[in-house]
């Protein structure tokens, strides 16, 4: 590989060598018409610029440098990638195919209801079937992103208990399992958070939501299934718990993908819920977004969903803002070609199709986790959802970052590490049910040749990746000497 | 003929396998998998319409798509912060390659140099367009980036009232105001010239090009910020960037944007990517992925996230914002459509944006009963007062295909602001300028 050659990077085509430094002035990669109008005056030269410094590259280059880059990256399209809790299923191409039609692509956000009616119909059906999948009454599909949708599922509580006078409930519960997002967004909605344990079969520790739910309980942020990959049987008494102390509760359903056609979130009694379209609904991940997050609420809540939702009106769609919206939390109505995948999904699959995806992605799970049980540490052994979490501290040479860095040369992406918190040298594994148990076979193989490795020799894990574009790189390094972007060589 | 159980297209599993591996597991079917599941609750009836063919549901989200009318067969002069501009076909496919669409957040970077070099390259050139020392991989969108600019600046200042200039996108200040308020955050505002700001103000925040289209210069916004010790925070166009001064040069502490505007498609509104840029002194104090470059242990350069203890997975509710995603792929849109404009064709396309938008405002401004409210210069957009409401206008103008611009009635007499941009062709003007007569 043309990387491991030290010299490399003085070759022309070394997809290290940045834009900048591949520009050479006169070169151009557009076309562009002369301009058909009478000249116009210019613009003042005092709120002009000439110091703007962008790539001179002709089409060819951008088009080899770009592919080159893209070839350094796995992805869903040329391996597995169990990573845990993103849900990393194949995205259809045809999902890529009907957000690209001129008529959504070409569509501007302003444009008047009437001009836009086929997009509002979708995103009407959109909101219909979440709202079935979820249990819950009305949705709004503005969120952005997962983390998005919940600061918005957050805000949405804060206005509700606001609405009741009792807006000085501050005190937001959250299992020690959750993803770091959840007290973030309750952060960033002002409220205080407040850690709860999770029992030792891995359920939240109910006598500790009794323990906390009192007159300052706003809420409760709760993932289901959990993190550990587990059916929380206790939810719907933390609900009925947090509930009866005045509180709300909110769903995380980032792993909703285990419970498709199984159960309904809103009848274990949650009262708003985000869905992760870019994990359950196979919209592609793009290297970290975009995504969406819908929230679906029910009656308590629908009233404060974010502005606008899509309402019909006799024969035509329209936008609404719901009676006590908690307002616009982005720009437009949400990431509509997010959402156009996750319809065309949804269209594709219907409910028998949903509920297949929920199965196999759990037996999935399962498969795995009995093929690789002996090679780990497993608490709690329970049977899980949509993915297993082990720890590799069973054997003390090798940690969870040498398995997964290992696992890198076999060609697999790593799982999840080191996450949940509440697992020592977590490994979680998340197959999802677009992969094959041929696929599931061979990650299984080269996790056993892995635990061959370290019984041989336990050091030579901790030099892996030896078969990447780079090997471990210094992350210390770059945090204390911060180089984010290329500068012109007079300036370095 | 009866039709074959349903497949999915998606899922491997044979009923073959499904008996293999449920051997393995040791449960006999796959319903015991969801024991833990109470069993009131199991298996409700899921209410969805009938899984369809590949060919039946193209047809029909194809149909859902004609009866969309847009700018990409007709002419548009709407823009108001998303922008029809000129893609060239390179850039789609380089975008969609399964390598930069399937992959995620590059946790393991071994395998994601592609990914994380692409974030370099779109930090470099949002860096480079708004003349700032440093920026982030990317945000949700304008408004969103906007709003988290807001918040920064009281993290920095320990304030907690924030200046917005009343020429800032009523929609950013909307999102800002959402995300304000939980934390106490005061937004309040302010004339756009020369305000004159409490001393308690964390930040101004202006727009350049303003929401009505002007280009001002920002020195005297600068000054009134610097004056009570407030951030200025401006959020910019990047393409009028490519002519304009940059707000770093008029001296900005924080530049957001939306990406949009770099040659994504508007896609009703989404997904686009926010811009965000800043002084290096804030970059702690910053939301967001960032990436670093640094070296492996063969010496090797490469590139990872980096200044992650600011962030929701190490450091939880004391992070500097919730948000985990970078919209990388958006990003990596703007890097390619930038880096095929080049510093050259950035320019010429601004250039044809500013020559086309003087050219049709001054044929309005002809026009018996139509004026330019706002003296001044302007990149691409103005406001005109029309002889008539603007959705009166815009109605006669849609019967003849053509898209109007946006209803600023509430702010402008009869005001519409209208967009030119690069699509724009002399005819497409023209014709604009005639039914505007015909609509007086």
């Amino acid at each position: 590989m043309l990387l491991q050659d030290a010299d490399a990077r003085a070759d022309a085509h070394d997809p290290r060598r940045l834009l900048m430094e591949r520009s050479v002035a006169g070169r151009t990669a557009v076309t562009l018409p002369a301009s058909d109008v009478p000249a116009q005056p210019l613009p003042d030269a005092a709120l002009l610029r000439d110091d703007l410094e962008l790539p001179e590259v002709t089409e060819g280059e951008v088009v080899r440098y770009f592919t080159r880059l893209s070839q350094l990256n796995f992805s869903v399209d040329t391996n597995f990638y169990p990573l845990g809790s993103c849900t990393m299923k194949y995205n259809p191409k045809l999902n890529e195919a009907m957000a690209a039609l001129p008529g959504f692509a070409n569509l501007h956000p302003g444009q008047p209801e009437s001009q836009a009616q086929g997009a509002l119909e979708l995103m009407h059906g959109l909101q219909a079937y979440l709202c079935e999948i979820t249990g819950m009454s009305a949705a709004g599909l503005t969120p952005l992103a997962g983390a998005h949708g919940e600061l918005t599922g957050i805000l949405m509580i804060k206005a509700c208990l606001e609405s009741r006078g009792e807006g000085a409930r501050r005190k937001i519960l959250i299992p020690d399992t959750a993803h770091g997002t959840n007290p973030a967004s309750a952060a960033m909605g002002g409220f205080d958070v407040v850690s709860v344990p999770s029992d030792a079969n891995g359920n939240i520790d109910l006598e500790a939501v009794r323990r906390e739910a009192d007159e300052t309980l706003a809420g409760v942020m709760f993932t289901q299934p959990t993190t550990l990959g587990l059916f929380d049987v206790n939810a719907a008494e933390m609900c009925r718990i947090a509930h009866e102390a005045g509180g709300l509760v909110y769903a995380d359903g980032a792993n909703m993908n285990a419970l498709l056609g199984r159960v309904k979130l809103g009848a274990l009694g949650f009262d708003v819920v985000h869905l992760n379209l870019h994990k359950t609904f196979t919209t592609p991940h793009g290297g970290g977004g975009p995504g969406a997050g819908p929230v679906c609420a029910n009656d308590t809540l629908a009233p404060f969903l974010p502005a606008p939702v899509v309402e019909r009106r006799g024969d035509a769609y329209a936008l609404a803002d719901p009676p006590q919206t908690i307002g616009r939390v982005g720009g437009w109505q949400g990431n509509f070609g997010v959402l156009a995948r996750a319809y065309t999904y949804i269209r594709l699959m219907g409910a028998e199709g949903l509920r297949a995806a929920a199965d196999n992605a759990v037996l999935n799970a399962n498969y795995l986790r009995a093929r690789l049980r002996d090679l780990f540490v497993l608490e709690p052994d329970r049977g899980v959802m949509h993915e297993v979490v082990f720890s590799a501290r069973k054997r003390r040479g090798a940690r969870a970052i040498d398995v997964s860095k290992r696992l890198l040369d076999y060609g697999f992406h790593a799982p999840t590490m080191y996450f949940p918190l509440v697992v020592a040298e977590a490994l979680m594994i998340e197959p999802t049910e677009t992969e094959s148990k041929e696929t599931l076979d061979a990650f299984v193989e080269a996790m056993e040749r892995i635990d061959a490795e370290a019984a041989q020799d336990e050091h030579f894990l901790h030099g892996a990746p030896y078969h990447t574009p780079v090997s471990r790189l210094d992350e210390a390094a770059a945090a204390r000497r911060p180089e984010l972007r290329w500068r012109p060589a007079a300036s370095t | 003929m009866t039709s074959p159980p349903f497949a999915s297209p998606y899922i491997p599993n044979t009923d073959a396998d499904r008996a293999a591996m449920l051997r393995a597991v040791g449960a006999a079917s796959v319903d015991d998998l969801f024991g833990d599941i109470p069993a009131e609750h199991r298996d409700p009836a899921l209410d969805l319409p009938p899984p369809l063919s590949e060919m039946e549901l193209r047809a029909e989200i194809e149909r859902m798509a004609a009866t969309n009318l847009h700018g990409g067969d007709r002419p548009s002069f709407l823009g108001a912060g998303v922008y029809r501009r000129f893609i060239p076909a390179v850039v789609p496919p380089i975008v969609t390659r399964g390598e930069f669409l399937t992959s995620y957040t590059p946790y393991q970077p071994e395998v994601s140099q592609g990914t994380l070099q692409g974030s370099f390259e779109f930090q470099t050139m949002t860096a480079q367009l708004f003349g700032m020392e440093a920026a982030n991989a990317g945000m949700y969108d304008g408004a969103t980036s906007l709003a988290e600019a807001a918040l920064m600046a009281c993290r920095v200042t320990r304030r907690y009232r924030v200046a917005v200039a009343h020429t800032v996108n009523p929609r950013y200040v909307e999102t800002a105001r959402t995300y304000a308020a939980p934390q106490g955050v005061e937004i309040v505002d302010v004339a756009a010239s020369a305000p004159a700001l409490d001393d308690d103000i964390a930040c101004l925040i202006v727009q350049y090009p303003n929401f009505f289209g002007c280009v001002e210069d920002l020195h005297a916004q600068r000054e009134a910020a610097r004056a009570v010790g407030a951030l200025f925070v401006v959020s910019a166009d990047p393409v009028a960037c490519g002519l304009f001064k940059s707000p770093g040069a008029y001296g900005a502490d924080i530049v957001t944007g939306e990406g949009q505007a770099l040659g994504v498609p508007p896609s009703f509104g989404g997904p686009f990517v926010g811009l965000f840029a800043c002084k290096q002194d804030y970059l702690r104090q910053t939301p967001g992925r960032i990436v670093g470059k640094t070296t492996d242990t063969r010496g090797r350069e490469g590139y990872v996230l980096t200044m992650q203890p600011r962030e929701q997975h190490i450091r939880r509710e004391r992070a500097t914002s919730n948000i985990c995603t970078s919209t990388a792929l958006i990003a990596l849109w703007a890097t390619v459509w930038t880096a095929c404009m080049g510093k050259q064709g950035l320019r010429r396309l601004a250039e044809l944006c500013h020559q086309k938008a003087h050219y049709a405002a001054s044929r309005v401004a002809e026009l018996p009963g139509y004026s330019l409210p706002i003296e001044g210069e302007f990149f691409q957009e103005f406001v005109v007062s029309c002889p008539r409401p603007p959705v009166e206008v815009n109605a006669r103008l849609e019967a003849n295909g053509v898209i109007g611009g946006l209803d600023v009635s509430d702010r402008y007499r009869n005001g519409m602001l209208l967009c030119v941009t690069e699509t724009a062709t002399r005819g497409d003007i023209d014709r604009l300028v005639e039914l505007l007569a015909e609509a007086a």
